[in-house]
C-alpha cells in the first residue's frame, strides 16, 4: 500500500485518501507522524502567523466556536431583545434597573449584533473560508486528475475479494472498466488493473454547502442594509403614502436613502374579521381577518386587493403586512358654543383578546385649557361580579366607552416627543372620573354627554376600525432564498453521495485462469462500501461468464 | 360529530398508552433476559468478543497507515449475537408496540379529523403527532436495522411524553388562529415533528454506546445485557446515519420556517426565542457531524453531542413553548 506521504499523487493525495488540504486535525487528513523531540527551530513572524492561521483554520478551533455560538446564542432567548420584544425590553428595564445596567454593558439586550456575538460568528466564517478555499483549489484539480494508481496489494483494503474466470485478462479488465463507467466511476487503466473513483458531487456539495453559508451571511450583511421597514396604522375611510413624513415609525437600513421610498397611497376601505361563534371552546376566538385596501401607483388606475394574515401584498418592491388591528373610536368634542373643536379617530391599544382598549384623546386647543381623556373602550360590554365592565367578545356588539377627563396642561408644547398612546397626569387634574366630583363619562355610540363645568359637550361619533400595517422593502430576501436552497442542496448531496475509489486487478495462472481481485476504498462516511464492492464483483463476474458462454 | 371523534381519539391514545406501558415492560423483561443469557453464554461471548477485538486491532494498524475509511466504515463486527436472538420477550415486545402505534396513529387521525386540520396546533396536539412520529420511525427503522434493543427507550419516552400531553396539555378542539392558516402549517410543523424521531433514536444509540464504550474500556459495569448489543463503534455509525437524516429535515425546519415567518410576520429571521433554539440545535448537531470528523472527538465526545442535541429538542419543545415569550405562542395553554 502507497504510504501516506506518496509522491505518486496526480489527485494531489495518496492512495489511502489522507487529504493534505484537510485541517490536520480532520479525519480525512494524513495521520501526523509519530512525534520525535525535535528542537524547532524559532518562529518568526511569518512563522506565528502561519501558525495561528492554522490554528484558526484547524478543525478542533472550527468545533469549539461551533458550540460556543450555540451557547452564545442562549443569553438572549432569556433576556429581552429590542429588536424583537422592545416593550419587553422597556418593562425589563423598570423592573430591574440594576440588573438591566449590567445586561446594558454586556449588549444582552442586543445580543444578534453585540460584539462579542458578531466576533464568534465572524471567526467561525473567517475559519470556515480558511478552511474551504483550500480545498475548492484541492477539489478542482481533483476533477482534472486521473484516478490514482491501484495499490500493490488490494487484499489489504477493505471489501478485498476475489472470482476466477476463464476469460483472459483483457477482457476481463475491458469489462470491468465498463461497468464501473456504467456505475459512474471515472476510470484509468494501471497495467493488468482499473483505477476508479465516485463521488466527487460529495465534495462539491461540502464546497457549496459552505459557500453558501457565508453567502447567506454577506447578502444579509449587506443587502439587508438597502432595506428600510415602516409601520403605520390606518383607520378605515383613511389613506396613508409611502413616504417617511407619514410613516409611525420608520427603520431604515445602513445604505438607506429617501428617494428608495416609491411613491404609492394605500386606502383602508374597510376591515373585516371573522370571530368563531359555534365551538363553544373558542367564542371570540379571530379565525380570518381581511382588509380590503385601494392602492394607488403613481401614474397607474387605483386597484382594489386585500391583505390578509400570511398573504401580504406586493406593491412596488414592498409588502405590505397585516400584523395587527383594533378600534379607532370617533370622538367630537365641543366647546360651550357648541363649535366642534375636536373631531377624529383614536386608534385604541388593545389590552386582552376581547379587543379590550385603551383610548388616549389629547384635545390641545379650542378650550380655555388643554383637555386629556383616558377611555376605555369594552367593544362587547358586560359586568364583572365586582362590578367593573369588561369586554365579553371582540365584535362590536353593544360596545361602551368610558372616560376619565382631565384638564390642564398637556405637556405638548415643550418640544419634547411625547407618546400618543399614554397620557402624564403629572400637570393635571381629574374634573371627570374616580377621583373627581363628576362621575366617569360612560357613551354608546351616539352618545352626547355634557362636560363638568360647562365646558362643552363630548360625543361618541362612530367606531370604525384601524389596521396597522408593517411596510418591508427587503432586497436580501431573494437572494437569501436561493443560498439556503444552495445550501441544502449541498448538504444533501455531501452526507449522502457516497465518494468511493474502486479497483479490479487481474492475473492469470499457467492453467489460464484468471484470478479477479476487487478492493475498494471509502472517502468519508461510506458504510455501504463493502455491500458495494462484493456486488459489483457478482455483477462483474456474471458478465464475463455471459461473455465466456457467448 | 367533533365532540364524538374528539372522544374516539381519546379513548384511542388512552388505550395505545396502556398498551405501551406492557410493551415497555416485555422490553425491560428482554434485557433482563439478555443480561441472564450473556452470563451463562459467557464463553461464547468471550469468543464474540475476542473476534471483535481482533478486528478492532486490524483496524487500528489500517488506521495508522491509512485515513478515515478503514475507521468510518468498520462492518457488523459484533451484533451477530443480537441478530442470532429473536426470543419471546423481544417478539411480544415488538407485537404490542405495533398494536399501540395502531392505535396511536388512530388518534392522531381521529383528532385531525375532528378539527377538520391538521392535528398539530397546540400542545397537546404536538405531543400527541411527534410521539407517534418517533414511535413510527423507530418501528421504520427496524426494517434496515435492528434496534430492537432501544424499545424499552422509545417506549418509555412515548408514555411519559403522552402521560404528560394528556394531563397537563391537554385542550379542546379549536380553530386556527389566523398566523397558523398556511400550507406552512402543515410542511415545517410535520418535518420539525419528524426529525425529532431520528434524534431521539440516535440519542438512545449514543446512551448505548457511551455504556458500551465503558465497558469495552474494562470499567466494571454491572449491565450484563450490553454483551449481546453491538460494539460501541458499531453504536455510533448507527447514531451518525440517525442523526444526519434528522440534521437534514432540521435545516429543512429552519429554511421552512424562515419563508414563512417571512409571509406571517413580514421578516424571515428575526431571533424570536424559538427561532434561536431551533438556531441553538442546529448548532449543535452541525458540531456533532464535525466532531466526528475531528481527530480526539470521535467516539464518546461526540456522543455526548448527541445527547445534548436531543435534550435541547426536548427544551425547546417543552420550556420554550411553554414559558419564553416570543411569537410561536401556540402552546393553546
Amino acid at each position: 500500500m502507497a504510504s501516506t506521504h506518496s509522491s505518486d499523487s496526480e489527485a494531489g493525495d495518496s492512495v489511502t485518501g489522507g487529504d493534505a488540504t484537510r485541517p490536520s486535525d480532520h479525519m480525512d487528513a494524513p495521520t501526523p507522524a509519530p512525534e520525535s523531540k525535535i528542537t524547532q527551530p524559532k518562529l518568526g513572524l511569518a512563522g506565528y502567523g502561519r501558525f495561528f492561521w492554522r490554528q484558526l483554520t484547524s478543525m478542533r478551533t472550527a468545533l469549539f466556536l461551533l458550540l460556543l455560538l450555540a451557547v452564545a446564542a442562549i443569553p438572549g432567548s432569556l433576556v429581552p431583545q429590542i429588536t424583537s420584544d422592545p416593550n419587553g425590553v422597556i418593562a425589563y428595564r423598570n423592573n430591574y434597573p440594576d440588573t438591566a445596567a449590567i445586561l446594558d454593558f454586556f449588549q444582552v439586550f442586543n445580543t444578534y449584533s453585540s460584539v462579542w456575538f458578531s466576533s464568534i460568528y465572524l471567526l467561525l466564517f473567517i475559519s470556515l473560508i480558511g478552511c474551504v478555499l483550500p480545498r475548492t483549489k484541492h477539489h478542482f484539480d481533483a476533477l482534472r486528475a486521473r484516478p490514482p494508481k491501484t495499490p500493490a496489494r488490494l487484499s489489504r483494503l477493505q471489501g478485498f475479494t476475489t472470482r476466477t474466470t476463464e476469460a483472459d485478462v483483457t477482457t476481463t479488465i475491458d469489462s470491468a472498466r465498463g461497468l464501473l463507467r456504467s456505475q459512474r466511476y471515472r476510470t484509468e487503466l494501471y497495467g493488468d488493473s482499473v483505477s476508479a473513483e465516485r463521488g466527487y458531487l460529495r465534495e462539491t456539495g461540502n464546497l457549496v454547502f459552505h459557500a453558501a453559508l457565508v453567502g447567506v451571511l454577506v447578502t444579509v450583511g449587506i443587502g439587508g442594509g438597502f432595506g428600510y421597514t415602516g409601520q403605520r396604522v390606518v383607520v378605515e375611510g383613511y389613506a396613508f403614502s409611502n413616504s417617511l413624513a407619514s410613516y409611525d415609525s420608520f427603520n431604515p437600513g445602513r445604505f438607506f436613502s429617501d428617494d428608495a421610498l416609491d411613491p404609492y397611497t394605500v386606502a383602508l376601505d374597510s376591515f373585516e374579521p371573522v370571530y368563531e361563534i359555534e365551538n363553544q371552546q373558542a367564542i371570540g376566538q379571530a379565525i380570518d381577518f381581511t382588509a380590503n385596501v385601494t392602492t394607488t401607483v403613481r401614474g397607474d388606475e387605483p386597484q382594489q386587493s386585500q391583505i390578509k394574515v400570511n398573504e401580504p401584498l406586493s406593491l412596488s418592491g414592498t409588502n405590505l403586512y397585516l400584523l395587527g388591528n383594533g378600534y379607532a373610536p370617533v370622538i367630537t368634542v365641543r366647546d360651550a358654543d357648541d363649535k366642534v373643536i375636536w373631531s377624529q379617530p383614536t386608534p385604541c391599544l388593545p389590552f386582552d383578546a376581547n379587543l379590550g382598549s385603551t383610548c388616549i384623546i389629547k384635545v390641545p386647543d379650542g378650550l380655555d385649557q388643554q383637555i386629556g381623556m383616558l377611555g376605555f373602550l369594552y367593544p362587547t360590554a358586560g359586568t364583572l361580579s365586582s362590578g367593573a365592565l369588561a369586554s365579553v367578545y371582540p365584535d362590536l356588539v353593544s360596545p361602551v366607552l368610558t372616560l376619565e377627563v382631565y384638564e390642564g396642561d398637556l405637556g405638548l408644547d415643550n418640544g419634547q416627543g411625547t407618546n400618543a398612546y399614554s397620557l402624564n397626569t403629572d400637570s393635571l387634574e381629574q374634573i371627570a372620573g374616580r377621583s373627581s366630583d363628576a362621575e366617569t363619562l360612560r357613551l354608546t355610540p351616539g352618545d352626547r354627554l355634557e362636560l363638568p363645568n360647562g365646558l362643552g359637550s363630548v360625543e361618541l361619533t362612530s367606531i370604525p376600525r384601524f389596521v396597522s400595517l408593517d411596510v418591508h422593502h427587503d432586497p436580501s430576501q431573494l437572494p437569501v432564498l436561493l443560498f439556503a436552497m444552495l445550501l441544502f442542496g449541498g448538504l444533501i448531496t455531501s452526507l449522502f453521495v457516497p465518494r468511493r475509489r474502486m479497483w479490479v486487478a487481474a492475473t492469470t495462472d499457467a492453467a489460464g485462469v484468471t484470478t479477479v481481485e476487487y478492493a475498494a476504498l471509502a472517502r468519508g462516511d461510506d458504510p455501504n462500501l463493502e455491500a458495494a464492492v462484493a456486488d459489483f464483483a457478482d455483477k462483474h463476474s456474471q458478465q464475463l461468464r455471459v461473455r465466456v458462454e457467448s | 360529530m367533533t365532540e364524538t371523534l374528539v372522544s374516539y381519539s381519546l379513548i384511542a391514545v388512552y388505550s395505545a398508552m396502556a398498551i405501551y406501558t406492557f410493551a415497555f415492560i416485555m422490553f425491560a423483561v428482554d434485557l433482563a433476559r439478555r443480561s441472564a443469557e450473556s452470563s451463562d453464554a459467557s464463553a461464547a461471548s468471550a469468543t464474540g468478543l475476542a473476534a471483535a477485538s481482533a478486528q478492532q486491532a486490524s483496524v487500528m494498524q489500517a488506521a495508522s497507515s491509512g485515513g478515515t475509511a478503514t475507521l468510518t466504515a468498520s462492518p457488523a463486527s459484533t451484533g451477530d449475537a443480537a441478530i442470532v436472538h429473536s426470543p419471546k420477550s423481544l417478539r411480544i415486545a415488538m407485537a404490542l408496540t405495533v398494536i399501540a402505534w395502531v392505535l396511536h396513529v388512530s388518534a392522531v387521525i381521529f383528532r385531525g379529523v375532528a378539527a377538520g386540520r391538521v392535528p398539530w396546533a397546540n400542545m397537546f396536539e404536538f405531543t400527541l403527532t411527534a410521539t407517534a412520529l418517533i414511535v413510527g420511525v423507530f418501528l421504520l427503522v427496524q426494517f434496515w436495522q435492528d434496534l430492537r434493543f432501544l424499545g424499552s427507550f422509545i417506549t418509555g419516552f412515548a408514555l411519559l411524553a403522552l402521560g404528560v400531553g394528556t394531563s397537563s396539555f391537554y385542550v379542546d378542539v379549536v380553530p386556527l388562529p389566523p398566523a397558523l392558516q398556511s400550507a406552512w402549517l402543515v410542511i415545517h410543523v410535520f418535518v420539525a415533528s419528524l426529525s425529532t424521531g431520528f434524534f431521539a433514536l440516535a440519542a438512545g444509540l449514543s446512551v448505548v454506546q457511551l455504556m458500551q464504550s465503558r465497558r469495552e474500556a474494562g470499567k466494571a459495569l454491572k449491565l450484563r445485557f450490553l454483551d449481546t448489543l453491538p460494539a460501541a463503534d458499531r453504536l455510533e455509525t448507527l447514531a451518525y446515519r440517525l442523526t444526519v437524516v434528522g440534521f437534514v429535515m432540521w435545516t429543512f425546519t429552519l429554511i421552512a420556517g424562515a419563508v414563512w415567518a417571512e409571509r406571517a410576520w413580514g421578516r424571515y429571521w428575526g431571533w424570536d426565542t424559538k427561532e434561536v433554539w431551533t438556531f441553538i440545535i442546529w448548532t449543535i448537531y452541525a458540531g456533532y457531524i464535525h466532531a466526528r470528523a475531528t481527530r480526539g472527538w470521535r467516539g464518546s465526545r461526540s456522543a455526548w453531542l448527541a445527547i445534548v442535541g436531543f435534550a435541547a429538542v426536548i427544551f425547546n419543545f417543552t420550556v420554550v413553548n411553554l414559558f419564553f415569550k416570543g411569537l410561536h405562542a401556540y402552546s393553546g395553554l
